[in-house]
């Protein structure tokens, strides 16, 4: 294995691990400020993707596609907590998993029906096509490299969202005590229809942007919703922070595994074997990761202890 | 003096700055009635959950009928002999009192990992989970759902889960809590006996109860024990005096 | 007799009366409906031990319900092409006999329950959920990864399985198998829930500290429903692979997952019955809606809402109240 080798999969790690956090980052908002489970969240991820391959597609602008993503995502979010979430605040896990399950199935077979059954295609804009050279003659995709940055971008935009502005400081009050911020005069359910859109603006937004390197098809976003799940386990839920920290580690260990763990049997097997153990073994490699990490900590790197 | 069946050895507890247990070494004998009284804060409730095991003390021992328990979590102190009375029931609300009963029958019987006999037929844990609700007098309302229990027979109930334990100490918190002038004075009046069965821990807000029953009273404040003795002793105390009215000593 | 045992009894009617029917009508394919039904409804069951009377959310009961379908997948293909499992240390063949196979499924599944529980049951709430999802969506892949038994295409068997004295590609003879290890199982299960493991379980779901103080613990408990409640999901894998001779990642996936949870809601979650009623509705409504509609799964997301935020207690709280449980 080449060093140029390995450097291409830590920066798709980065690059899995980065989009994961913008998943996980609304998800974990959501249940730390609402205490909601959103099994839907994934649907949000694709109204972005179907959105942004739409108008890309009547306009031919990514720019604009992209601003169709955030847009459609961050309305379906609001709509969908005004009609159905915000009956779920106060009910249980269970019921908040059953209802946000019949949402999936509801927004799965709408998208469907609207798009049809086929996979749509969102292209990478000419102005982000091609590969860059990297310093140490690493050539890697400059769209790639972008989603990196952007996704960066959002975390440090998140970070001064929360920290510097009035509606993070009703965020992290929300977090903490419920009462006081309805004490302070905060509406609060005009605050959970805000914060629920913005997690899924963020969303949406890793849905148009990852929808450019693969297919934009119905389905598209629960595996990545439950990535993201692994995410949260990991870092701690509710916690920012945490989901960044998690979304790198599950994104590169993902990335190297596939990589290290068939070249790593293949040192004391013959080779379709290792190839097959390796890759079988590799596809649970971020599983195995959250496991260690709950039995070392049960509520996550950066949870709040039970 | 009997040997202690209950002990505290030195018990310090602290979270982050505060020191809600300091070296706290008190003891229950046979036939006793242990009074722990203390404004609120004193640090009670985190003395009673490292005795009961559900936290662990950062220093400190403590003794269970001649075994140290320290090591030990809620389940297996409760298995050793430790009967507890949370001061917010805590009852299987959907289920009847009998089961509720049952539940603590069937607990002491160490035999919870039986999958197909019906539970109500077991015809030792029965007895002794109706045994217990007849001390307390729930026997008439056995069919009843717990959730449609008073507060007063929540108390009465929690109090005979305990007993089905046949424990070899009791420890209580605020058993008065929230009962009527009757309630209480039922109750006292039953704890009065109970002390014969097996001693108790008593955490009580409620004076006029622990004044009645007390054999001892020891007082905590700000997660120390600042006296120790009879009644008449405690309320001649003169740190107590300062601790409870803020006389000067 | 209560409400609640009616609609059981009514429902135990149907389940009887309708194959026969069908049997009469020589209308093969309702009576594999009806099969159909009774195999989601026992892999229901299953989980509404974990669900119901334990308060565990598992949304990753697919796990179980796969493995049971692969243990028979791989038992049979080996049969069927002659080709030993292990030839060493100990010779181990394949086998197309239904008991067998079983069995394996049983211990398989009860297995995978008891590693995934052990770890899951450490947490609470909305983590369980979270990481019995993952755990499921791990065997999910591992199965697309694994060339050895499909990938993803799965793995077709070309005759069903055997069963002594029985002819099982006779539908109403494999309905009857079917529907008999239902019947077992919701025996099994009454009893579980009337015995002092299932009263203790039904407490620590309720009061976990109360469990605890009376000296017992409720992560055994709830570790050992875990793993039975994973046993039978699986045995109903296993059936339902042999129903369709065919098994593949599908079965592993959280669709599935979710699935089977939603036969305990629609039905009413630790009812007895509940899976039962939930898996027969959902037959029917995939099959009335199915026909109308190719999205039918909009009316069933709908429905489940309504059923979620409106009627809780499923359709059994609907028609018998809400009074009794576990009858």
């Amino acid at each position: 294995m080449t060093f140029i080798l390995f450097a291409e999969q830590v920066l798709n790690g980065l690059q899995l691990g980065v989009m994961l956090f913008l998943m996980a980052a609304g998800l974990t908002l959501v249940f730390g400020v609402m205490g909601l489970i959103n099994l839907a969240h994934g649907s949000l991820f694709m109204v972005g993707a179907f959105a942004a391959a739409a108008v890309a597609g009547a306009t031919g602008s990514f720019l604009l596609a992209l601003a169709a993503a955030l847009a459609a995502a961050a309305a379906a979010g609001a709509i969908v907590e005004v009609v159905v979430i915000r009956r779920l605040y106060n009910r249980d896990h269970l019921d908040q998993v059953l209802a946000t399950f019949a949402l999936i199935l509801i927004f799965s077979e709408g998208t469907r029906f609207i798009f049809g059954s086929f996979p749509l295609f969102l292209d990478t804009p000419d102005w982000l096509s091609g590969p860059v050279t990297l310093p140490g003659g690493i050539q890697y995709p400059i769209y790639r490299l972008a989603l990196i940055v952007v996704g960066l971008v959002v975390a440090l935009g998140l970070y001064l969202l929360i920290t510097r502005t009035r509606l993070g400081i009703q965020i992290r009050a929300g977090e903490n005590d419920r009462e006081m911020i309805a004490a302070l005069g905060v509406d609060i359910s005009k605050l959970y229809t805000i914060v629920f859109a913005l997690g899924a603006a963020l969303a949406g937004l890793a849905g148009a942007l990852v929808g450019a390197i693969q297919s934009v098809e119905v389905g598209m976003g629960e595996p990545i919703l439950i990535l993201a799940f692994v995410v949260i386990v990991i870092g701690g839920i509710g916690s920012i922070r945490g989901a960044l920290v998690g979304a790198i580690l599950v994104g590169l260990t993902d990335t190297l595994g596939g990589l290290l763990l068939p070249s790593f049997f293949r040192t004391f097997m013959e080779a379709s074997a290792a190839s097959a153990v390796g890759s079988g073994l590799a596809s649970m490699s971020i599983y195995i990761l959250m496991a260690v990490v709950l039995m070392l900590r049960p509520t996550g790197l950066f949870g709040a202890k039970a | 003096m009997a040997d202690p069946i209950l002990e505290t050895h030195g018990i310090s507890k602290a979270f982050g700055a505060l020191h809600a247990s300091k070296d706290i070494s008190i003891d229950l004998v046979p036939g006793e009635i242990h009074a722990l009284i203390g404004p609120n804060g004193a640090g009670k409730s985190t003395l009673i959950q490292q005795i009961a095991g559900a936290l662990k003390p950062d220093a400190g021992r403590v003794i269970l009928d001649g075994e140290d328990v320290t090591a030990l979590n809620t389940v297996a102190r409760a298995q050793r002999g430790l009967g507890r009375t949370f001061q917010i029931s805590a009852l299987a609300m959907e289920d009847t009192v009998l089961e509720n009963a049952m539940l603590g029958a069937i607990g002491a019987s160490g035999k919870p990992f039986h999958f197909f006999r019906r539970a109500l037929d077991q015809a030792e844990a029965r007895a002794v989970a109706e045994q217990a609700l007849e001390q307390v007098g729930l026997t008439e309302n056995m069919a009843t759902r717990t959730f449609e229990l008073s507060h007063g027979q929540r108390r009465q109930l929690e109090v005979a889960v305990a007993l089905t334990l046949s424990p070899k100490a009791f420890i209580m918190d605020e058993p008065m809590a929230g009962l009527g002038f009757e309630g209480s004075k039922n109750l006292t009046g039953f704890l009065d006996t109970l002390r014969h069965t097996a001693p108790i821990l008593l955490v009580e807000h409620d004076m006029d109860a622990v004044f009645a029953l007390a054999d001892r009273i020891s007082v905590l404040v700000y997660g120390e024990v600042i006296a120790t003795g009879s009644v008449e002793e405690v309320r001649n105390d003169p740190a107590v005096r300062t601790a409870y009215l803020g006389e000067e000593a | 007799m209560t409400r609640e045992r009616m609609v059981n009894a009514a429902m135990l009617l149907i389940l009887i009366a309708f194959p026969l029917w069908a049997w009469a009508a020589d209308e093969p394919f309702m009576i594999t409906l009806a099969t159909k039904a009774v195999i989601l409804a026992l892999a229901g069951v299953g989980l509404n031990i974990a669900l119901g009377l334990g308060g565990m959310i598992s949304l990753g009961h697919a796990a179980f319900f796969g493995i049971g379908g692969y243990a028979m997948g791989v038992l049979a293909s080996h049969a069927q092409n002659f080709d030993p499992i292990l030839e060493g240390p100990f010779l181990i063949e394949g086998t197309n006999s239904m008991p067998i196979i079983w069995l394996t499924a049983i211990i398989a599944s009860g297995l995978a329950a008891l590693a995934i529980g052990a770890i899951s049951i450490r947490t609470t709430g909305a983590y369980f959920i979270m990481i019995t999802l993952a755990f499921g969506q791990m065997l999910f892949f591992f199965a697309i990864s694994w060339p050895a038994y499909g990938g993803e295409d799965g793995l077709s068997i070309w005759v069903r399985n055997e069963f002594p004295g029985l002819n099982t590609l006779d539908p109403i003879q494999f309905y009857a198998i079917a529907f008999t290890i239902l019947c077992a199982v919701l025996i099994l299960t009454a009893r579980l829930a009337k015995s002092p493991f299932g009263l203790a379980l039904n407490a620590a779901r309720q009061t976990e500290i109360r469990v605890e103080t009376v000296g017992i613990s409720p992560y055994k408990l709830r570790l050992i429903a875990f793993t039975i409640s994973g046993m039978i999901t699986g045995l109903a894998g296993a059936l339902f692979a042999d129903l369709n001779r065919f098994v593949s990642p599908t079965m592993l996936s959280w669709q599935t997952s979710g699935e089977i949870m939603i036969f305990v809601i629609l039905g009413g979650v630790a009812r007895l019955f509940g899976p039962v009623v939930g898996a027969v509705l959902f037959i029917l409504l995939e099959h009335l809606l199915g026909g109308i509609s190719d999205y039918w799964h909009i009316y069933l997301g709908a429905l489940l809402l309504v059923i979620v935020l409106f009627a809780r207690g499923g359709i059994i709280g609907v028609l018998a109240g809400r009074e009794a449980k576990h009858g």
